[in-house]
C-alpha cells in the first residue's frame, strides 16, 4: 500500500511511469508458455516462488496459445517481444523459431518424452495377440483395423508420428508405408483426445473400440496415477518400436527488456530444483541428470533405446509438402 | 448572417426530419470500436505480411478449389435445415404460454452457448460409428447448434408480431396452411433474413464442430487458415485466405443487408402468446415441445452422465475432487475451477454491457440512418466472418508500443467476447426497430414532441426491450466462447471453456471426468443466466408484449 502511494506521489512528481507497473516492474521476468503449463498451484509453479526467494526476481506466466500459436506470434512479435523467455518450443517447431530470429542466444533443451503408439494391455491378452512393437507390425494384417493415428496437419502427437514413419523409412518410401496403413485399416482422428478417449479402448472409461493409439510414452503412469480407484498396474503400454522423439527448449527472446535476469531463470529451468517437478506434472523427462525419477515413472513410463528423430531444419523445410502428401494418401 | 440560406434549407426539410447531428452522435462510440479494434488490426497485419507473391502463392495452394466448395455447400446446407428445423420450436414458443416454457427456451439455446469442445465430445458419442468423420456429421451438428439463432432472432420478431392479423385471415377464410404462407412467413421475412445471415457466417466460418465430427476429409477455409496461422507459422498464405473468407462474406452479408431493408414491414397491432386452447392444440404443443427438449439435451446429458462415470461406475468422485489442488501426494492438475467460474461470469458482464452499449448504440443509428446504416451493419458483422486468428495475432502486432501496449491486458478477452456478441445484439434489435410503423412517430409529432424527443420515446424505448434479451445472449457468448480466447495471450486467467479444454488434454480417466464435470457448470451456468434474462424479461412483460 505504502510502496504504491510513494510510487504515485513519485508519478506525479515526475510525471514518469518508470518503475510504476504492478506487475512489469525491474524485478520481473515474464515467461511465454503454452496452453498446457500450469500457472499455479503445482510444484512446477512452487518451484518458480522458490526461484522468486532466492533470486528476488517475480516470474509471471504468460499463456500464449499451443506451441505452434505460441511460436508463431514470437515470430511476429521479433525483436518487441510479448515477454522475456519462451518455455516449450519442441524440435518440430525449433527451426521456424530460430530462423524467425527470435531468441537473443541459443536456446537450450529443458525436457524430452516420446510419442509412442500405445496399446490395450486387456485386449491384446483377451485375443490372445502379442501388442505389436515396430512401425513394420502396424501394416501386418494381425494388427488389422486396430490403430488410431492424429491427423498431422492437426495434432502434434500426429505429425510426431508421421515423422517417426519418415525418419523410419526414408523420403519418399514413407508414402507407401501410409499407403499400406491405410490399406490395414488405420483411422485418422483430428486430435489427440478424440483418439484417445473416444476411440482407443484402453483409457479408462473410454468407449473406443480401437485397441492401439498414438499417445506418449508417459501416457501409461498417467493412468495410474489419475484411475479412480487408485491402481497399482497400468492398462496400457507403450510399442518402443514406434517411438518419436521430442524435445522441448527454452530460451531469452531477443528484445527482452531484462535480459540478465531472464538468462538466470533459464538457468534455473534446468536445474535440480525445477527438473524434478517436471515429470508429475508436465508428464515429460527431465534433462538434468540429477533428478531422480518418481518410482510411478520408472515402473510404467517407457523411453526407448532409439527413438525415431528428424533433422528440425529439414522438418522446417518439408513439413507442409509432407503434410500435404499424407492428406493425398491417406484421407483422399 | 446565414438567415436566408438557413430559411430555405429549414423550407426543404420535412418537419419530422431528425436533427442532422443525431445519426453521427449515436454511431460515434460503434464506428470507433469497429475502427480501433478490427479494421487498423486487420490492416496492420495485411501490410506487415502480405507480399505480393504471397495471393498467388497462397491462391494456387491444391486443394484450394475443393476446400471452398466444401465450405459453401455445407453452409447452404446448414443454414436451410436449422431454418427450417428451428422455426418450430420458435412458433411454439413464441405463440404458447405453457409449464416448463423458459427451460425449453433454455435448452435450445444452451448448445449454441456451449463450446464445442465439449459438447462436439458427446456428440460424438451419439452419432452412429459410420457417421464419424462425414459431411453429414457436421451438418447435424451444425443444425443443433444453430437452433438457437433461429428462436432468438425469429422469436423475437413472432412475439411481436400481431396476433389479429393471422386472426383477421381465419375469419376470412383461409386455412392454417394459407396464413402460415401468405401472413406469417412474409411478415417473419426480415428476422428469417437475419437468421439465415448469422447462421450462414457461423457455418460458413465453422472450426470446432467441422474438426471434430468432420474428420479431416472434410476441412473448411477456416480450419485451414487456422492450420496455416498456427501449425504452419504461415501467417501471410492464412492471411490471404482469411481475404478471401471476408470478400466471399460480405457478399452474402451485403447481399442480405439489402434484402432486408427492402422486405421491412411496419407492425402494429395486438400481440399475444397464449395457453393451448382446444385439446388438439393442447396435445400438439406438448408433443412438440418435449420432442424439442428431448432432442436437444440428449448430447448435454450424455456430457452431464460422463462427469459421473469414474472405473465403470457411477461416482461423485469427479465432483467432490474438482477444486482440490492435488489429486494425489505431489500431483497437481493447475486448474482452480471456481476461479475459472468467477473470471468467466466477471467477463460475461464486462462482455455483455460493451456489447449492448455499442450494439444498441450501432442498431438505433442503423435503423434511423437514411444512407449509411447498411455500412456500419456490414461493418459490424465482418468480426464474425473474419478468423479470429487473423484479428488476434493483428492486435497483437498493432498496440504493442506504449502507450498502446494492450498485449496481455486482461479486458482484451472481454472486449474479443463483445466483438463476437455485438453483431448478435445488432441482429436481434435491428428487426424491431424497423418494424415500429412511422406513424407512430408522426403521432407524437402531432401531439407536439420534437423529432429528437419523439425518436427517444419511441425507438429508444422500443429497443429496451429486445436489449434485455439481446444483454443474456451476449453474456451467454461470453460463458462459452473459446476460440478468440485462446488465442490472446493472457497471465494467469482462465475461463471455463478454457480450464475445461486444459483438462480435457491430459490423459487418465480423473481428469476427464473433471473436464466435463466442470463442462456441466458451465452449462448450468449458461443455463441459469438465459433463464434470468428471459425471467426478467418477462416480468416486465417483455416478452409476452401483453402491453403492446
Amino acid at each position: 500500500m505504502k510502496a504504491r502511494t510513494l510510487c504515485a506521489a513519485g508519478l506525479i512528481m515526475s510525471l514518469s511511469l518508470v518503475g510504476c507497473s504492478d506487475d512489469k516492474g525491474h524485478g520481473t521476468v515474464t515467461m511465454l508458455v503454452y496452453d498446457s503449463f500450469p500457472t499455479k498451484d503445482t510444484p512446477l509453479n512452487e518451484a518458480l516462488a522458490d526461484f522468486t526467494r532466492d533470486t528476488g526476481i517475480k516470474v509471471r506466466l504468460l499463456t500464449a496459445g499451443d506451441a505452434g500459436t505460441m511460436v508463431t506470434k514470437a515470430v511476429l512479435t521479433s525483436g518487441n517481444p510479448e515477454g522475456d523467455v519462451m518455455w516449450g518450443v519442441d524440435n518440430t517447431l525449433l527451426s521456424a523459431a530460430t530462423d524467425g530470429n527470435i531468441f537473443e542466444s541459443e536456446p537450450v533443451q529443458v525436457d524430452f518424452g516420446d510419442v509412442c503408439v500405445n496399446y490395450d494391455i486387456a485386449w491384446f491378452a483377451e485375443h490372445e495377440l502379442a501388442p505389436p512393437v515396430t512401425l513394420d507390425d502396424l501394416i501386418d494384417p494381425k494388427y488389422a483395423d486396430l490403430l488410431v493415428v492424429e491427423n498431422p496437419a492437426a495434432s502434434s502427437p500426429g505429425l510426431a508420428f508421421m515423422l517417426a514413419t519418415i525418419a523410419r523409412y526414408g523420403d519418399p518410401a514413407w508414402e507407401q508405408y501410409w499407403a499400406d496403413l491405410r490399406a490395414n485399416g488405420v483411422e485418422v482422428a483430428e486430435s489427440w483426445d478424440i483418439a484417445y478417449y473416444e476411440r482407443f479402448s484402453g483409457a479408462a472409461g473410454s468407449e473406443g473400440d480401437r485397441p492401439l493409439v498414438v499417445s506418449y510414452g508417459s501416457s501409461p503412469p498417467a493412468e495410474v496415477i489419475f484411475a479412480v480407484p487408485p491402481r497399482s498396474d497400468a492398462p496400457t503400454g507403450v510399442s518402443e518400436g514406434t517411438c518419436f522423439r521430442q524435445q522441448e527448449f527454452a530460451g531469452v527472446l531477443r528484445g527482452s527488456d531484462h535480459p540478465s535476469e531472464a538468462a538466470q531463470l533459464v538457468e534455473f529451468l534446468t536445474s535440480e530444483r525445477f527438473q524434478r517437478e517436471l515429470p508429475l506434472t508436465l508428464f515429460v523427462y527431465p534433462v538434468n541428470e540429477d533428478v531422480v525419477l518418481p518410482d510411478v515413472f520408472t515402473q510404467f513410463a517407457v523411453v526407448p533405446a532409439d527413438p525415431f528423430t528428424v533433422d528440425p531444419a529439414a522438418i522446417a523445410a518439408n513439413r507442409e509438402e509432407w503434410q500435404d502428401r499424407w492428406n493425398e494418401i491417406v484421407l483422399r | 448572417m446565414a438567415g436566408p440560406v438557413e430559411r430555405d434549407r429549414a423550407a426543404l426539410t420535412p418537419p419530422n426530419a431528425l436533427p442532422r447531428w443525431l445519426v453521427p452522435s449515436v454511431a460515434l462510440v460503434p464506428a470507433i470500436a469497429l475502427a480501433g479494434l478490427y479494421f487498423l488490426p486487420l490492416a496492420t497485419l495485411l501490410t506487415r505480411v502480405i507480399q505480393p507473391s504471397s495471393i498467388g502463392d497462397a491462391l494456387r495452394l491444391p486443394g484450394l478449389g475443393g476446400v471452398l466448395w466444401f465450405t459453401l455447400w455445407q453452409a447452404l446446407v446448414s443454414t436451410t435445415l436449422t431454418l427450417a428445423i428451428g422455426f418450430v420450436p420458435a412458433y411454439v414458443l413464441a405463440r404458447y404460454r405453457f409449464v416448463g416454457r423458459r427451460a425449453l427456451l433454455a435448452i435450445v439455446t444452451v448448445p449454441f452457448m456451449l463450446p464445442t469442445v465439449v459438447v462436439g465430445a458427446a456428440f460424438l458419442a451419439l452419432l452412429p460409428a459410420e457417421w464419424h468423420g462425414t459431411a453429414r456429421a457436421v451438418i447435424v451438428a451444425h443444425v443443433f447448434f444453430n437452433i438457437a439463432v433461429v428462436v432468438r432472432l425469429v422469436g423475437a420478431m413472432w412475439v411481436v408480431l400481431p396476433t389479429d392479423l393471422t386472426a383477421a385471415a381465419r375469419t376470412l377464410g383461409a386455412s392454417p396452411a394459407q396464413v402460415l404462407l401468405h401472413v406469417v412467413l412474409p411478415l417473419l421475412r426480415p428476422s428469417l433474413w437475419a437468421a439465415a445471415t448469422v447462421v450462414f457466417l457461423f457455418t460458413f466460418t465453422s472450426f470446432g464442430a467441422v474438426r471434430l465430427l468432420g474428420g479431416s476429409a472434410h476441412p473448411t477455409l477456416e480450419v485451414e487458415i487456422v492450420r496455416r496461422a498456427t501449425q504452419l507459422g504461415d501467417v501471410d498464405g492464412a492471411a490471404v485466405l482469411s481475404i478471401l473468407q471476408l470478400l466471399a462474406l460480405g457478399a452474402v452479408v451485403w447481399w442480405s443487408a439489402r434484402t432486408q431493408r427492402g422486405g421491412a414491414l411496419a407492425l402494429s397491432g395486438s400481440s399475444e402468446s397464449r395457453a393451448a386452447r382446444s385439446r388438439r392444440e393442447r396435445v400438439g404443443v406438448s408433443v412438440t415441445a418435449v420432442f424439442i427438449a428431448v432432442v436437444m439435451s440428449l448430447p448435454l446429458l450424455v456430457m452431464a452422465s460422463r462427469s459421473f462415470r469414474l472405473g465403470n461406475r457411477w461416482t461423485l468422485t469427479a465432483w467432490r475432487t474438482l477444486g482440490d489442488t492435488e489429486v494425489r501426494p505431489g500431483v497437481s492438475l493447475g486448474v482452480d475451477p471456481i476461479a475459472s467460474l468467477f473470471t468467466s461470469l466477471r467477463f460475461a458482464v464486462v462482455a455483455a454491457s460493451i456489447s449492448i452499449v455499442v450494439g444498441g448504440l450501432a442498431a438505433l443509428a442503423i435503423a434511423t440512418a437514411r444512407r449509411y446504416g447498411a455500412l456500419l451493419d456490414i461493418g459490424l458483422m465482418l468480426p464474425l466472418g473474419t478468423s479470429a486468428v487473423t484479428v488476434g495475432l493483428g492486435l497483437l502486432i498493432t498496440f504493442d508500443t506504449a502507450p498502446f501496449d494492450w498485449r496481455a491486458r486482461w479486458w482484451l478477452v472481454p472486449l474479443g467476447h463483445a466483438l463476437v456478441a455485438i453483431p448478435f445484439v445488432v441482429r436481434a434489435l435491428l428487426p424491431v426497430l424497423r418494424a415500429i410503423p412511422a406513424d407512430q412517430r408522426a403521432a407524437a409529432a402531432t401531439l407536439g414532441a420534437s423529432p429528437a424527443r419523439a425518436w427517444m420515446a419511441i425507438d429508444v424505448r422500443r429497443v429496451l426491450r429486445p436489449l434485455i434479451a439481446a444483454s443474456g445472449l451476449a453474456a451467454a457468448i461470453s460463458l462459452g466462447e473459446f476460440g478468440a480466447t485462446t488465442l490472446l495471450s493472457r497471465a494467469g486467467i482462465e475461463t471455463m471453456p478454457i480450464a475445461i479444454a486444459r483438462l480435457l488434454g491430459r490423459a487418465g480417466e480423473l481428469p476427464r471426468a473433471q473436464a466435463f464435470a466442470l463442462a456441466t457448470m458451465l452449462l448450468v451456468v449458461t443455463a441459469v443466466v438465459i433463464v434470468g434474462v428471459i425471467s426478467a424479461a418477462e416480468r416486465e412483460g417483455f416478452f409476452s408484449a401483453r402491453r403492446s
